[in-house]
């Protein structure tokens, strides 16, 4: 709409800062009453829910997937999709684990699992979205397969163990009663807030997804974009697969990891992130990896099926986005 | 009120729409807007962008209901208002600028997408064809009813359109400035087609901002400013100046302004192009471009106007051809080359190519400078980026409460200067403009005007592409002219006389050779 007044006054200017503010602050947490309800909600069904101990496990379970679901978040921005990073994460808990067993030098596993997942992430992935131009979907979906069948070469297709894990605290100890695992989570989250929000590069990432080819034109160098997003994604699933490694001493190239991308994919859409790119946020993924987690766990303790479990995840999936996007449609937007 | 009209109020309006206003919130789209049609006519809708006529349209084909008070009558019966299925219904049909066609489906398909006559419940594909067959006859166009969608150019397409709205028995067709990407054949094509429709008694609503067009082709001009109406005029007291001072309120003496001096040969080159090809379209294109001179680039759609322009930004590999910027050679592969050598460019489509829509002024005005206005690590300079978008809001009197709002939330031509103002935050030293006054207003038109104007003065090289030939001679100094992706001719303001409309005609159809 025209806004015939000319020039700016302060005083819209401040409304307008506010109401861009809330509405940020609204797409982000649109979520979070879902959230609130279904803590509550489980709550009532069992008071075991809201118990420090269980949602400390809540926290333990959540933070992996929030983990690969913040790089699920950079490439989801730039209109992209990462199928791959549970095959990374298991590739990469192998090396973590093989890498653990050599004597003196086992705190490497940790920055090994992290290459590892950064050069899959790089090489495969981003070279062949960002130069060669193929469809994200398709690179990722052959990662997905070709880097399952790596993790499964690296143990020989068998469970690689080390009960005597130099870097077990990260999948097990706690800082000042917080896990390992939810900190390294939160920083994850904290600094792809500050990428995404407060550099360059993260602008260019939101211009990317809303605008590849204006992008271009403005001078942006989008093949660098797509690279560096494919590479976070990797990077973080490689970190994601050295918390898996360190929480259960062990790898599993065949299981670990299995349909990872897709609860990992599910929190950054719950969060309000849009599916063609460009609009989005890493607090609405914080939120959607919450929920997700909230989810499992409380299904659980309510006594729920396996089957059931599924079934009612996915549903709940699909109608708290429902009820999302019928409440930014309906929303100020005219 | 004229005679003609009154003879016309006699008979009964096929349409009437009635104190229709619209608010949404706090903003007023529409205040007590009248429109009278009657069959067989065509009634040009002017006005600025933003002046409301899109959204009168909205409430005419169903998608807004007006707000209480206001009716719609076909006919002179009340009709049902905000549902566009009885809107349809009552034979509104509205003919969109984004057209709407699936590409990869025949013309028959097309006509009747959603619609398609059946038989035992299955698509009647022969019935389907030849009811395509006889609608497309009545338009005697040259495509077959068979012919695939992405066979036929952006003309032909905008004739299926018109063609599916004939297949619901539409009786008043609605055309949102069909001629904005058509040829001059095409749109001479069209105009034929719309003759064809009146003489069937089809009401057509004419929205356009080009006065030539509402010239040949209105019988009445009803013109809204400001959400309102502000009144109709009849074809015989049609006169330019009265028309654009109804549109924007106020008189527009010096509408094209040309202060800067005329090109004379000592003035010093800024771009030398040499050779230009594509190994496509282009073949060998070469010119100078000297320091604050505007040079248009004229000549057809499709005459390889904006491929020149891509190619010399670096947005398109070239087979062939060399740059040199004051006199020293430059190599240019990327977009990001250019504007490091001091090359800026206005796309065309700005809101496919240009802005980005979901983010703020401010992040679109800066978007040239992030990385030279960047604190260590890479981290954004928010203070910076607010001072500059604050600057060009009211250097170039952007219309904005806050340079925060989405560049989505601005009008075209508000939309424009904000492209413009990114461009000139990289300090050109070459602007190329493609198409500067696209679906501008009347308004930000003369601003624009005024402002390239200006930026010559200032001494910078300005490549205009335009299609209006009064914009080419109201702000140019030298015009070439393309043809079939070759510069064709080369037209300059003589002693005394301004740039020849006829002479660029002659070189872009062909009738003259260089």
């Amino acid at each position: 709409m025209t806004d015939r007044a000319t020039g700016i006054t302060s005083g819209g200017d401040q409304a307008v800062v506010r109401s861009r503010r809330l509405r940020t602050a609204f797409a982000a947490l649109g979520m979070l009453p879902v959230l609130v309800l279904l803590a509550a909600g489980f709550q009532f069904i069992n008071p075991r829910f809201l118990t420090q101990t269980n949602l400390l496990i809540v926290t333990q379970q959540s933070s992996i997937n929030i983990v690969l679901a913040a790089g699920m978040t950079f490439v989801i921005l730039t209109g992209g999709i990462d199928l791959s990073v549970g095959s990374i994460l298991a590739a990469s808990a192998m090396v973590a684990v093989i890498v653990s067993l050599v004597p003196e030098w086992g705190m490497l596993g940790v920055p090994a699992a992290i290459l590892v997942g950064l050069g899959f992430g790089l090489i495969i992935n981003g070279l062949l979205v960002a130069y060669i131009k193929l469809p994200p979907f398709i690179v990722t979906l052959g990662s997905l397969t070709a880097v399952r069948g790596v993790a499964r070469l690296l143990g020989q297709d068998t469970t690689v163990f080390n009960s005597d894990l130099p870097f077990d605290f990260i999948g097990n100890g706690s800082l000042f009663g917080i896990p390992w695992l939810a900190i390294i989570a939160l920083s994850v989250v904290v600094l792809s807030w500050l990428v995404l929000k407060r550099t360059v590069l993260g602008t260019w990432i939101y211009a990317v997804g809303g605008n590849a080819e204006a992008a271009r034109l403005t001078g942006i160098k989008v093949p660098l974009v797509l690279l560096f997003v494919y590479g976070v994604s990797g990077l973080l699933a490689g970190l994601g697969g050295a918390m898996s490694a360190a929480r259960l001493y062990a790898a599993n190239g065949l299981q670990l990891g299995q349909s990872y991308e897709l609860d990992a994919i599910a929190a950054v859409i719950l969060g309000g992130t849009s599916f063609v790119g460009g609009v989005g946020s890493i607090w609405g993924t914080l939120i959607g990896g919450l929920i997700i987690a909230v989810l499992s766990n409380g299904l659980i303790l309510a006594g729920v099926s396996d089957i059931w479990q599924y079934i009612i995840k996915g549903l709940v999936i699909i109608v708290a986005v429902a009820l999302d996007r019928y409440r930014l449609q309906t929303g100020a937007r005219t | 009120m004229t005679a003609a009209v009154q003879t016309d109020m006699a008979r009964q309006p096929v349409l009437e729409m009635r104190h229709i206003s619209k608010t949404f919130g706090a903003i007023r789209a529409l205040q007590d807007v009248s429109l009278t049609v009657h069959a067989g006519e065509l009634h040009a809708l002017m006005g600025e962008n933003g002046a409301g006529k899109s959204t009168l349209m909205k409430v005419l084909s169903g998608a807004y209901r007006p707000d209480a008070g206001g009716e719609i009558l076909i006919d002179g019966i009340a009709a049902a208002t905000g549902d566009p299925i009885k809107a349809r219904a009552h034979g509104i049909a509205v003919i969109y600028q984004e057209l709407s066609l699936a590409p990869n489906l025949t013309v028959a398909q097309n006509i009747f997408l959603g619609n398609e006559p059946r038989r035992f419940g299955v698509v009647d594909r022969d019935q389907c064809n030849r009811r395509a067959k006889e609608i497309i006859a009545r338009l005697s166009v040259s495509f077959s009813a068979r012919a695939l969608v992405s066979s036929l150019s952006l003309g032909e397409r905008q004739l299926v359109e018109i063609a599916r709205a004939l297949s619901t028995s539409a009786r008043i067709i609605v055309m949102d400035e069909p001629t904005t990407s058509l040829t001059s054949r095409e749109t001479d094509r069209l105009f034929e087609v719309i003759a064809t429709l009146k003489s069937q008694g089809i009401a057509i609503i004419y929205i356009s901002h080009r006065m030539e067009e509402v010239y040949q082709l209105a019988d009445r001009v009803s013109v809204l400013r400001d959400s309102g109406y502000v009144g109709t005029l009849d074809r015989a007291d049609l006169n330019a100046s009265r028309l654009v001072s109804m549109m924007v309120g106020r008189d527009l003496s010096a509408f094209y302004k040309k202060d800067h001096r005329p090109p004379d040969s000592k003035r010093a080159v800024a771009l030398s192009v040499r050779g230009m090809s594509d190994g496509n379209l282009l073949k060998d294109c070469s010119f100078d471009l000297h320091k604050g001179e505007v040079l248009a680039l004229a000549g057809l759609v499709g005459s390889g106007r904006t491929e020149l322009a891509r190619l010399i930004f670096g947005a398109d590999k070239r087979t062939a051809g060399t740059l040199e910027l004051d006199g020293k050679p430059i190599s240019i592969g990327s977009p990001r080359e250019a504007l490091d050598a001091g090359i800026a460019y206005l796309t065309e489509d700005r809101k496919e190519l240009g802005l980005f829509l979901d983010m703020s002024i401010a992040d679109n005005v800066n978007f040239g400078v992030l990385a030279k206005d960047a604190k260590a690590g890479g981290l954004r300079d928010f203070a910076t980026a607010e001072r500059r978008a604050a600057k060009a809001v009211s250097d170039l009197a952007i219309r904005t409460r806050s340079v925060q709002a989405n560049a989505g939330s601005l009008s075209g031509g508000n939309q424009q200067k904000v492209l413009l103002a990114r461009l000139l935050e990289t300090e050109p030293k070459v602007l190329i403009l493609d198409e500067p006054t696209r679906g501008v207003d009347v308004g930000a038109k003369s601003e624009i005007y005024r402002l390239i104007d200006n930026l010559a003065n200032k001494g910078i090289a300005i490549l205009m592409i335009s299609s209006e030939l009064p914009e080419v001679i109201g702000v140019a100094d030298r015009v070439l002219v393309m043809r079939d992706g070759t510069i064709a001719g080369e037209v300059t303001a003589s002693e005394g006389a301004p740039l020849s409309q006829e002479k660029i005609m002659e070189f872009a159809t062909g009738a003259a050779q260089p």
